[in-house]
């Protein structure tokens, strides 16, 4: 193992960097597919973290937790793109200013 | 020959199953068929009577009780003692009247299938008639009061539905014929108020309805004159009358009502318990013997409860002859000689029925002068006959009444049906006259006026009607006591025993009966030949009794076969010390074989100075009144002779007035009445129940409470409260819906917002000691 270590620290700032940008995408952009990415990018921003931390305290746990994880982003990507294109079909558009059906 | 006695219900049964054949199927089986059920159904009950009649001559006399057969015990409830069975007694008198009921009623009833030929409620007046026969043979037959209640109601049922037969006719008898009706039944209730009354006494003070419980022989009567002329034997005699009762008393058990009244007036002292009172025995048998008396003079039309009787002659006349004349009206003097145990040992009701009778007989005869209608006639000459029963059951005469009950019954069913063929023969010869001479619009116009029972339109019937002519002759004589016709003989035994009650036991109604009742008899002759004058003797007043046809053959052989009875029926009971017929038909058969089963029945010999007076007064009367209407006055009769004469004017007119019976009810009871009844309902019932205590006491308060209930309360506080939580509700709500933008970038910003904050709370403590706070 003479692999140069690298800090924890990094592997966390660099998850909340991407965490950040994933919110940041969420809440400002308006198309859905690139908000979805956006909420793809959070995930795994959580699991680089997890991953990270698994790492540090040698414990398998984090590990197990990343798979379960992308299993449940893959099935929900899945669910997410169908609605999007159900969406997309009946409003002709992914705006999704344009989906506040339920406040009228 | 007991076994025979079995039969008893058959009497009962036969009539009903007629009656519910003539009911369900009498539309289709036509008149033929209708007639041959009904007087099929008469005469069976006729047979079985006969049967039982015989059967009582072959086993000497002895009573016997049956049991409906599924009906034995009719009322019970053991731990009261009540037990009232519904079981019929065989003895003579119970027989006497079911062979009169039934004979007599087959010969209406033949009869009747001619009268009412083409009516169109053929079928139902031969159900009612079957219907009665039922109950009055219920009412004669049954063994206990309660049995004899129910019949007596029942016939007054059938009595009301036939007078109102013809209830659709607008005119009938001076009245409309539904309400002679009702008159006769609102009467009769009267009456029978008055019996169930009786009754009920006689409940609480025997403990049992039943006249003899079965098994039990009447105790032989007891005479007080006997016991009181020999003293020493006295009590010999009573002392035997003590053993036997003991002996019944011990053998039997309980006596049944006649019995035991006997044994506790040979006792003496006996009380009657009503709670903290109680009443001599004798006096109370003076209550329930005056309450029976109630009913008697309603249902046998005596002072003051006749007045329902000639009204009665609104129904169809076989109706008449049948049940207001020869038999239903009879019941009350057969309640009262089946009860002649109580009536004998009531001095005071004695005295009160003595005068009753008498006081009616001569009344309604006297009223039977001044009638134009000729049933009306021969119903005011029921009353006064039925006076003659009953003064004889006052005077003592049990048997006397009975014999005149049935002599009675034979002929003036005979006379009832002699003018029913009189009126049918006018009226068809109205019709016949009305059809001859075309007259178009003014038939019906005449046919409302002419009154085929009123006899001034009568006359000269003689040669148009021989059949009926002569047998109404004969029915006439037997009515007016001539020798040797049917009534003479029961006449003159009622008269014999009236005398003899004065003379011998020196009663006081015994001379006032007498007296009154010869009187009443010369009236019976007078009214009686005035009404065969006008309608038979002279010439003929009018068109339509001038083309009179004769009845035909069903309602003539009735009248033949009446009028052989009329004849002869007297012979069944020729007094003692009569020459020659005595020897020939024995001496007071009918007495004897009501001895049987009439304790105190007694006979009267025959007196010859009496029989002469009485006979010569009224063949005095007889010629009196042919001398009166004459054929001179009848060939143009507008006014009575009577009424034309100054001296008797007012006389008649009083006699025509009906003695203004019904005029004095109706002011002095039916209008004050009536006053009441409107002052109850107008002031009493709507003025203050229903304006004041109702409307102003009641619904106005209430209204009120109400009021302050509804608007300050409810409206003021307690709608308020809830409303103002509501309009907080609203407003929060309002306020809150804001926060929903409806853009996912607010609610996905509120995720975020809210997972830092938790992330902050946790985090906290972490960041207070990083920062070293």
């Amino acid at each position: 193992m003479d692999k140069p270590e690298v800090a924890i620290e990094l592997y966390v700032l660099l998850s909340a960097i991407l965490f950040i940008l994933g919110a940041m995408g969420v809440l400002l952009r308006r198309n859905a597919i690139l908000i979805f990415m956006s909420v793809e990018l959070m995930l795994n921003a959580a699991n680089l973290a997890l991953a990270a931390f698994a790492r540090q305290w040698g414990n398998v746990d984090g590990h197990l937790m990343v798979f379960f994880v992308m299993t449940v982003a893959a099935s929900e990507v899945a669910v997410g793109l169908a609605l999007i294109v159900a969406i997309f079909r009946t409003k002709q558009s992914i705006d999704i200013d344009d989906l506040h059906m339920f406040k009228d | 020959m007991e076994n025979f006695y079995d039969l008893v219900p058959l009497v009962v049964i036969i009539p009903l199953i007629g009656m519910v054949i003539n009911l369900f199927f009498g539309k289709r089986l036509g008149e033929q068929g209708v007639g041959l059920v009904a007087v099929g159904a008469s005469a069976g009950a006729f047979v079985v009577a006969v049967i039982l009649w015989i059967a009582l001559v072959n086993t000497d006399y002895e009573a016997g009780a049956v049991n409906m057969p599924l009906l034995g015990s009719w009322i019970e409830v053991p731990s009261a003692g009540v037990n009232i069975p519904w079981q019929f007694r065989v003895d003579t008198l119970s027989v006497t009247m079911m062979l009169v009921v039934t004979g007599v009623g087959s010969l209406i009833h033949l009869y009747a299938v001619g009268y009412m030929h083409g009516d169109e409620r053929f079928p139902r007046f031969f159900v009612y008639l079957n219907l009665f026969l039922a109950f009055m043979l219920i009412l004669v037959t049954g063994n206990n009061f309660l049995m004899m209640f129910v019949g007596w109601e029942g016939v007054g049922l059938c009595s009301f539905l036939l007078i109102g037969f013809w209830f659709d006719k607008a005119k009938g008898v001076g009245w409309r014929n539904s309400d002679a009706a009702r008159k006769a039944f609102i009467v009769n209730r009267v009456g029978d108020f008055g019996l169930i009354l009786g009754v009920l006494l006689t409940f609480w003070t025997f403990g049992t309805l039943d006249y003899y419980h079965p098994g039990e022989e009447p105790l032989p009567a007891h005479h007080e004159a006997e016991a009181a002329e020999e003293e020493q034997e006295a009590p010999v005699y009573e002392a035997e009358q003590a053993e036997e009762a003991e002996a019944h008393a011990t053998t039997e058990g309980p006596l049944g009502v006649f019995n035991q009244a006997a044994v506790w007036l040979e006792e003496g002292g006996h009380k009657v318990d009503f709670g903290t009172i109680s009443i001599d025995f004798e006096a109370m048998l003076t209550v329930i013997t005056l309450l029976f008396l109630l009913g008697a003079t309603g249902k046998s039309a005596q002072i003051p409860l006749f007045i329902w009787l000639p009204d009665a002659m609104a129904g169809p006349t076989p109706v008449s002859a049948l049940i207001h004349a020869a038999t239903m009206v009879t019941a009350g003097v057969y309640m009262m000689v089946r009860s002649n145990v109580l009536y004998h040992a009531s001095d005071e009701t004695s005295f009160v029925v003595a005068v009753i009778g008498a006081t009616t007989a001569i009344m309604a005869g006297f009223i039977a002068l001044g009638q134009w209608d000729i049933k009306k006639v021969l119903a005011y000459s029921t009353v006064s006959q039925l006076g003659f029963m009953v003064a004889a059951v006052g005077v003592g005469a049990y048997a006397a009444a009975m014999f005149h009950l049935v002599t009675h019954a034979f002929f003036k069913a005979l006379l009832f049906l002699g003018s029913g063929s009189v009126i049918h023969g006018v009226e068809h010869g109205h019709h016949h006259v009305m059809h001859a001479h075309g007259h178009g619009h003014e038939e019906e116009e005449s046919e409302e006026e002419f009154d085929p029972q009123d006899m001034r339109n009568m006359g000269g019937l003689r040669h148009r009607m021989p059949f009926t002519y002569w047998t109404y002759l004969l029915g006439t004589l037997a009515l007016s006591g001539i020798i040797p016709f049917a009534g003479f003989w029961s006449k003159d035994e009622i008269l014999v025993d009236s005398l003899k009650a004065g003379l011998d036991e020196n009663r006081l109604e015994g001379y006032i009966a007498f007296g009154l009742l010869l009187t009443a008899a010369g009236f019976t002759a007078f009214y009686m030949w005035r009404q065969v004058s006008m309608v038979f003797y002279g010439k003929a007043r009018t068109e339509a009794a001038e083309h009179a046809p004769e009845s035909g053959r069903l309602m003539v052989w009735p009248l033949i076969i009446l009028g052989f009875f009329s004849v002869v029926a007297g012979l069944m009971n020729v007094p003692s010390g009569f020459p020659v017929l005595g020897s020939i038909f024995g001496e007071h058969r009918f007495t004897s074989w009501l001895e049987e089963s009439v304790v105190y029945a007694h006979a009267a010999n025959f007196q010859w100075l009496l029989a002469t007076i009485a006979v010569l007064i009224a063949v005095g009367a007889i010629f009196f009144a042919r001398s009166i209407y004459n054929d001179r006055v009848l060939a143009n009769l507008q006014r009575d002779p009577l009424e034309a004469n100054p001296g008797t004017s007012r006389i008649f007119a009083l006699a025509n007035a009906k003695l203004y019976w019904d005029e004095t009810y109706f002011r002095y009871i039916v209008y004050p009445f009536q006053r009441a009844a409107h002052w109850l309902a107008d002031t009493l019932d709507w003025n203050f129940w229903h304006n004041w205590v109702h409307e102003k006491l009641i619904y106005r308060n209430f209204n009120r409470a109400t009021q302050v209930l509804t608007q300050p309360v409810d409206k003021g506080i307690v709608d308020r409260f809830f409303n103002s939580i509501a309009y907080v509700t609203r407003w929060a709500a309002g306020r809150a819906r804001h926060i929903q933008t409806g853009y996912v970038r607010t609610y996905a910003f509120s995720v975020l917002f809210g997972a830092l904050l938790i992330m902050f709370i946790i985090l906290f403590p972490v960041i207070r000691d990083l920062l070293g706070l």
